[in-house]
């Protein structure tokens, strides 16, 4: 497919068509707005955004450009350039292995592998429950009691695929 | 009241001390004790983790590492009075990995509470800003060129040569920013110092911006830290509470004010051309150099970009003076380093000495990593862009120095 009509596709229109309604434009906004006259407020608002819907829905898209004076294209390749921001709901739970060399060097490779096959997913999968997404991420700043993990914000050192389990089960109601 | 310590730092807390400090409260509660529990940073000795530490008239006697578990035995055996039994380590400044150490940077870390500004100013903070707005912005900067620092990120420039250059630019809108966008993995000492002392930090930013004349300060912390996150952008409100970020920092007339930025998850915005396209809203794309950020940085105004543990050795510097800083150091490099030791090594943790040290001391010294039963271990000895070299192949001294930065 021509790269231009992919975009118009992820994207909706091609500008002229006024945007569809969408239930959470006004809270959107008012995340957007509370950023008015903070210069260089684009990944502030997408962070906002994200910790509010879990996700960068793109109808949110041309709300934020609108709320910039700047174009959809230069809020899509920011979104895009960053790994942090996510274009689809994640799971309720968002686990990540830290697979840098300090955590290499102490086994969080068996760790992933375990992870992998118990949840049935590979890295940057989400489990067919909903349930929970599977991350790599380079370096937690943990490296003295590694191999490290976070799930949901929350840090967790020296993980044996056993501690992990139990992570995941006091997680998950 | 005795004083209880127990850290929130997130590398202590990923292995249990909030359990640890619930449990020691409990025990406080159920036996009628009256304790003060403090919750401070890190020490930077992680294999003793979670680490506990007691006020007595001899100073302070660690426990570590402690389970919750072994709370109500601890307490038994005597943890309240600091007495000596199974999992007492002694007086912590005694323990010879913190007793070897210089530590300026990181003298506090761990030992207040990092979001006391009493504290803070009872182990010495705020004298060196103090000195500075009493000074000419052109002896701050004059002061730190004296002390020979250089740039702590990697690259060694001299640091206070980069704030001559921003000084030395028309007046106007000028900007300070602070790289905390520790992405090397091994390395956590930023991390240490956003949770443990910030106001260090803070201190330190301002500083520069008085010596350099910029009012606006921005530190870029990765998302991988969300902890430190909250903990830097609450001490950064409390500063601005106390007046000592604003409109008029600390009464004495100029302006300066932080603003806590989150990265995204991209390694490249460790790169300071990257990170301001980053803080202008963009793509973390490096840009073509000259201009320099020091004349053309942030949204096109002069900016001082230097990582956070050189901002962190400012304070010092001015409140003990150029040649007390000096003073520590080998050569070129002068003052201190914070090292961190990590991966498959004993005692993996956090060594702030003056440079000189060799890697042998810091790994087999402090790291205590047996020297005979690993001889073809390999080790890095700083990012990605270092290459590994083996412990047979660490020579003596004189030439380990290519290692060093």
């Amino acid at each position: 497919m021509p790269k231009r009509d992919r975009w118009e596709e992820r994207n909706g229109d091609s500008g002229a068509a006024p945007a569809p309604h969408w239930d959470e434009a006004p809270r959107i906004r008012a995340l957007i707005t509370a950023y008015e006259g903070v210069p260089g407020a684009l990944l502030p608002i997408l962070h906002a955004i994200q910790d509010e819907l879990g996700y960068i829905d793109r109808r949110a898209i041309p709300l934020v450009a609108e709320g910039l004076n700047i174009s959809r294209a230069e809020v899509v390749g920011v979104i895009g350039f960053y790994t942090d921001f996510r274009e689809e709901p994640p799971g309720r739970h968002v686990l990540k292995v830290c697979r840098a060399e300090s955590c290499q060097a102490m086994g969080c490779e068996p760790l992933a592998e375990h992870l992998q096959s118990r949840l049935g997913v590979e890295m940057g999968g989400t489990t067919a429950d909903g349930e929970v997404t599977l991350e790599t991420v380079y370096c937690l700043g943990n490296c003295a009691l590694s191999p490290a993990v976070m799930l949901d914000g929350r840090l967790y050192g020296r993980v044996t695929p056993a501690r992990a389990e139990a992570l995941l089960v006091g997680a998950r109601p | 009241m005795t004083r209880v310590f127990v850290p929130a730092d997130a590398a202590a807390l990923s292995v249990g001390a909030e359990d640890v400090a619930e449990a020691i409260a409990r025990e406080a509660a159920a036996r009628g004790v009256a304790i003060d529990l403090v919750r401070t940073g890190s020490r930077g000795m992680f294999w003793l983790e979670p680490l506990v530490e007691v006020e007595t008239p001899a100073g302070r006697v660690a426990y570590g590492p402690v389970s919750p578990a072994e709370v109500p035995a601890l307490v038994d055996g005597g943890l309240f009075e600091g007495k000596p039994g199974p999992g007492c380590l002694g007086l912590t400044e005694a323990i010879p990995y913190l007793a070897n150490q210089e530590r300026l940077t990181f003298a506090r870390c761990g030992v207040i509470d990092p979001f006391s500004l009493d504290e803070y100013r009872a182990h010495g903070g705020y004298r060196g800003l103090d000195r500075a707005l009493a000074m000419m912005p052109g002896e701050v900067v004059e002061e730190v060129v004296a002390s020979g620092l250089r740039g702590r990120g990697g690259a060694g420039f001299p640091t206070g040569v980069k704030w001559r250059t921003v000084l030395a630019q028309p007046a106007g809108q000028k900007y300070i920013v602070a790289n905390a966008d520790e992405g090397d993995s091994g390395t956590f000492a930023d991390r240490m110092l956003m949770e443990g002392d910030p106001f260090l930090l803070i201190e330190g930013m301002t500083i520069a911006g008085i010596a350099v004349g910029a009012t606006k300060g921005y530190i870029y912390i990765r998302s991988e830290y969300p902890h430190a996150f909250r903990a830097f952008t609450r001490a950064i409100h409390i500063a601005r509470g106390a007046g000592l970020l604003g409109e008029d920092v600390g009464g004495g007339g100029r302006a300066f004010d932080i603003e806590a930025r989150l990265g995204a998850g991209a390694y490249i915005c460790g790169e300071e051309t990257s990170l301001l396209e980053s803080l202008e809203g963009k793509r973390g794309t490096v840009r073509y150099r000259p201009p320099l950020p020091a004349v053309e940085g942030l949204f096109g105004q002069p900016t001082v970009v230097n990582n956070l543990l050189s901002y962190a050795a400012v304070p010092t510097i001015l409140a003990e003076g150029a040649a007390f800083y000096a003073n520590y150091g080998m050569g070129r490099s002068r003052g201190t380093m914070p090292l961190q030791l990590a991966g498959n090594i004993r005692q993996g943790g956090l060594v702030e000495k003056a440079f000189g040290i060799t890697l042998r001391e810091a790994i087999e010294g402090f790291g205590a990593a047996p020297p005979a039963a690993a001889p073809f271990a390999p080790c890095r000895s700083a990012g990605r862009s270092v290459r590994t070299c083996r412990m047979r192949s660490w020579t003596p001294p004189s030439t380990t120095r290519r290692w060093l930065p």
